[in-house]
């Protein structure tokens, strides 16, 4: 901790930043223009990599916070809120991005198309999570609170999503997916984008969990 | 049986308390009667229009109603000390969780049952079936089991009976909407084998958040 250079936090920036480029790189340049949508659609790419990222975010919360439960080590908290802070970014960013691209595509910002729907439901329970660590008083307890409700919202996230699914394929008169057929070319792209934002996340999460670890040593510093 | 008996005294002595203060209830079902006015005012409930928003219209009552209860009901606990006795006494933590959520579940119970003939007199719905009171029952162990365990949370904070609703409902999205599908379903004349995707996601749901909240209860406890 006493070091102030973060010498695999920099290579880590800097691999996310290489990545990052080259998949906007391939989204525009490389992947070829979709048939039906036209340019609009590029914006799959960084769409559905931020919302895996944000799911994976939430993965992350939950066995963090199984861990803190379990050891009752500060460190998994960190890691826990600090996956949770990084996510809400991501998921708002998968919201955005979702109504966006619906817009041109299916001529309204949003549908309640199941994968947009359970996203926005996502979103909430991350906010929810954020104010519920704000209003809990003593950071024992704060991470303990916190800890349960990450692990008990995760849960229910697999089943909204059925929920969810099923609510929408019974009233068909909602617009389809629109099923694309991705090319090669299309699914290279995805996956060097999906990286990319996994990579991304992993950068963030370590300055995170790094700039919590900063403000812990700062407050036992002016107790001192 | 020594676990059964301890979680029984605790719903006895939840009932009892509420009989002599009728606090809870009294709330929940006054909040219920003035939403199921406000829903009819806002969408005009007649006729059909009255059978198609019936299960959406009563769930989310008892929704808004069942976090209004929840939240009497553990702060209650919290304002007379009594949760420091339970906490005290050789009760096992998963017993208390149990007993405070069959009690709150009695007292959600409580006010469906006057909700629900309510509603069917009001805006001739018939909802009084024994598949529909079944899927009702279903989804109100869900319900409560989710609002008891995130309650004795929210009672614990700053923001208390503020944080409760947003914590539960994004939580309580699946048994909202599977029980609204399913007793939808039914009010068009299907049978409860048709809507057996639903009524399953229900009972799912009711274990895998008992299960879980069985595991993490005792660490909202701990003091």
């Amino acid at each position: 901790m006493n070091r102030h250079r973060d010498i695999p936090g920099f290579i880590l920036a800097l691999a996310s930043a290489v990545v990052v480029l080259t998949a906007l790189g391939m989204v525009f340049l490389y992947a070829p223009r979709e048939a039906t949508m036209g340019d609009v659609q590029r914006i799959f790419y960084f769409h559905v990599s931020s919302a895996w990222v944000g799911f994976f975010a939430f993965f992350v919360t939950f066995l963090a916070g199984i861990l803190y439960l379990i050891r009752g080590e500060r460190r998994w908290d960190i890691l826990a809120l600090s996956s949770v802070e990084v996510g809400l970014t991501f998921i708002t960013m998968a919201v955005i991005t979702g109504s966006l691209w619906a817009r041109p595509v299916w001529g309204t910002y949003w549908t309640w198309e199941p994968r947009l729907t359970i996203s926005a439901v996502q979103l909430l329970i991350y906010i929810a999570y954020g104010m519920l660590r704000r209003a809990v008083e003593g950071p024992e307890r704060q991470a303990r609170f916190a800890a349960v409700y990450g692990i008990v919202a995760f849960v229910t996230v697999p089943l909204s999503w059925f929920a969810i699914r099923w609510w929408r394929t019974i009233h068909p008169e909602i617009l389809s997916g629109g099923d694309m057929a991705l090319t090669p070319r299309m699914v290279q792209t995805l996956l060097v984008s999906l990286a990319a934002f996994t990579l991304l996340y992993a950068t963030l999460l370590r300055q995170r969990i790094r700039l919590e670890r900063f403000a812990d040593r700062l407050a036992l510093l002016r107790r001192e | 049986m020594e676990f059964l008996g301890k979680m029984w005294a605790i719903v006895v002595k939840d009932m009892a308390a509420e009989w002599h203060t009728r606090e809870i209830v009294s709330a929940m079902l006054v909040f219920a009667v003035l939403s199921l006015l406000v829903f009819s005012f806002a969408l005009d409930l007649r006729g059909a229009t009255a059978r198609a928003a019936a299960p959406g219209v009563l769930w989310a009552t008892v929704a808004f109603a069942g976090t209004l209860g929840l939240s009497r009901s553990l702060v209650r606990e919290q304002q007379t000390g009594c949760i420091d006795g339970l906490l005290l006494a050789p009760v096992d933590r998963t017993a208390i969780f149990f007993g405070k959520a069959l009690g709150n579940l009695l007292f959600i119970f409580i006010a469906e049952a006057v909700l629900l003939p309510l509603f069917a007199g009001l805006f001739n719905v018939p909802l009084l079936r024994p598949e529909v009171l079944l899927v009702t029952l279903l989804g109100t162990v869900g319900y409560a089991a989710v609002g008891t365990l995130l309650a004795a949370i929210a009672v614990n904070t700053r923001a208390r009976e503020v944080l409760l609703p947003v914590l539960l409902l994004p939580l309580a999205f699946p048994v909202l909407i599977a029980a609204v599908q399913t007793i939808g379903a039914l009010l068009e004349g299907g049978t409860l084998a048709e809507a057996g995707g639903w009524l399953r996601l229900i009972i799912v749901y009711d274990l895998v958040i008992l299960a879980v909240a069985m595991l993490t209860f005792g660490y909202v406890l701990e003091e």
